[in-house]
């Protein structure tokens, strides 16, 4: 069960290669409705069926807010990962039926701000494109930073140059150039807010500078979903229901719960919400915390676990579900 | 947390914490009263920030005057003023001037620091990002919530509106961008039944 509405059936109508890592994909409704309204920074949840495997992938919706005629997502291929973004390069094509979730924004700009500075790494752009899009709109101020790996790798980077002209900023690693971030978040007017999207490091460097600088914590915000992580097999017991199931190598243990028929609450699915968040009962072992929700204290406290990214190592597990 | 201990209270109210120095390009601190002895304390942890502080100071409505010794302190820029009012537009220019990285403080009354609070806001900063420690006096600044008339340095509980004269009720819900507690009419079933006033807010 996830929080709000129903999903939405939807038909895909593009799956453009934008570079060789990267795809975007339009959704419109299957029954030709509008779409329900978001705001800029707001993701869906992709429901896939891979060959009897379901998978649920969460991804920044990157199209204009104030288009309800579709949604587009661009998905960045993960050769490593366990094989929701193989699926979507693979298997969708235009045609083909899905299920989306109901938008669900946990990214959302602060309009009290006097100004929006934007920083993006690689496939970080997508909730960007929206916002900008909003704040164009709005006539708001704003400025994006935008670093890829080298030119072919930068999406949209030559659109949102001619779009929005000076407030886009370019930096490609393989050429040497990076974000000069002490001179430019220390040269902000008051009242701006910062928003970060990227790779782990870049988002850590950049929270790290900003509050060395002294910007106030609820000024700067970042958003990074992570993939639940593969590992080892292992079983944990579920109280509520009675049940006692497996966790699969490449499975989650939010997949493995609904897969045993139970329903359990998420929104994101990649440890960044808080939703799915599941009182542990017993736990004799060590609990793999990778959330971004749960506090250093109560993830020492064995009493809390998110069970869309984190797995468990020991000889036994019960939750409260 | 605050020193002052106001009580319990509804999640209206607004809490206190104590003034700490915190990394930043330029600190701006504004005072009122008793509050002088807070930035004394500060700056007691931090003297280096001193030289990138600037430091605004307005003598409390009940009399304490702590000026000689703020001016003493060797912040990079020192003003006093007469009343919040009268120092605003410095304030507002301050922070229209200023960058990301600009600290704000305030201590003293409830009052100074709710328009402190309520000036960072206009300015874009987020409302918790202005530390505050109660000092002094817990005289309120009221709104009447009926001709929106604001009173300043209320001491007693019911009071009457210095703008439509009616008697008021001061209730602890507080409005953050009019950094005013509200008050309400407390005879208006029954005109003429005030309960007797209560210095509450000495």
């Amino acid at each position: 069960m996830s929080v709000g509405a129903a999903k939405i059936p939807v038909v895909v109508t593009e799956a453009v290669e934008v570079n060789s890592l990267i795809k975007r994909f339009r959704f419109v409704r299957e029954d030709g409705g509008q779409m329900p309204g978001f705001s800029g920074g707001a993701h869906t949840v992709v429901e896939m069926d891979d060959a009897g495997t379901r998978r649920l992938n969460p991804y920044s919706l990157m199209s204009d807010p104030g288009d309800r005629s579709g949604y587009e997502i661009s998905v960045r291929r993960d050769d490593t990962g366990r094989g929701g973004s193989a699926y979507m390069h693979r298997e969708v094509r235009p045609g083909m039926k899905m299920l989306i979730s109901p938008p669900v924004n946990l990214f959302g700009l602060d309009l009290r701000a006097k100004k929006h500075l934007m920083i993006a790494g690689g496939i970080g752009i997508t909730p960007f494109l929206a916002q900008m899009a909003q704040l164009d709109a709005m006539g708001a101020r704003f400025e994006l930073h935008y670093a890829a790996r080298d030119r072919e790798l930068g999406a949209y980077m030559p659109e949102l140059s001619a779009r929005y002209g000076d407030r886009v900023h370019r930096y490609y690693d393989a050429e040497g150039q990076a974000i000069d971030l002490t001179t430019l978040l220390a040269g902000q007017p008051l009242g701006t807010h910062l928003y970060v999207c990227g790779p782990k490091g870049m988002i850590g460097w950049v929270l790290k500078t900003a509050a060395d600088l002294g910007w106030p914590a609820g000024a700067v915000h970042s958003e990074e979903f992570l993939a639940p992580p593969v590992g080892q097999p292992f079983t944990v017991e579920l109280a509520v229901s009675g049940k006692t199931i497996t966790v699969g190598a490449a499975q989650s243990l939010l997949e493995a719960i609904e897969a045993a028929g139970v329903d359990a609450p998420y929104l994101c699915r990649g440890g960044a919400c808080g939703q799915c968040e599941t009182h542990v009962i017993a736990c004799e072992g060590e609990i793999e915390h990778n959330d971004h929700w749960l506090t250093d204290d109560q993830k020492a406290g064995c009493r809390h676990i998110m069970p869309c990214v984190s797995r468990f190592k020991g000889a036994k597990l019960v939750l409260e579900r | 947390m605050s020193k002052t201990d106001f009580g319990p209270s509804i999640k209206s109210r607004p809490v206190y914490g104590v003034l700490s120095p915190r990394p930043g390009s330029s600190h701006l601190i504004v005072a009122d009263g008793e509050g002088g002895a807070a930035v004394e304390a500060l700056f007691a942890q931090a003297p280096e920030m001193k030289a990138k502080a600037h430091l605004i100071y307005i003598p409390g409505a009940n009399g304490t005057d702590m000026s000689t010794a703020m001016a003493a302190l060797g912040a990079g820029q020192y003003n006093r003023a007469p009343t919040y009012a009268s120092v605003r537009s410095r304030i507002v220019k301050v922070l229209g001037d200023g960058h990301m990285g600009l600290q704000v403080y305030a201590t003293g009354t409830e009052s100074l620091m709710g328009q402190v609070q309520r000036d960072a806001m206009e300015a874009g900063l987020p409302h918790d990002a202005v530390q505050t420690e109660h000092r002094g006096s817990l005289a309120r600044r009221v709104q009447c919530v009926h001709c929106k008339g604001i009173t300043e340095n209320v001491t007693t509980d019911p009071f009457v509106c210095s703008h439509c004269g009616l008697n008021l009720f001061v209730r602890d819900h507080y409005s953050r961008r009019l950094a005013a507690f509200q008050g309400v009419n407390i005879d208006a079933e029954d005109p003429g039944e005030v309960p007797p006033a209560e210095e509450r807010f000495k």
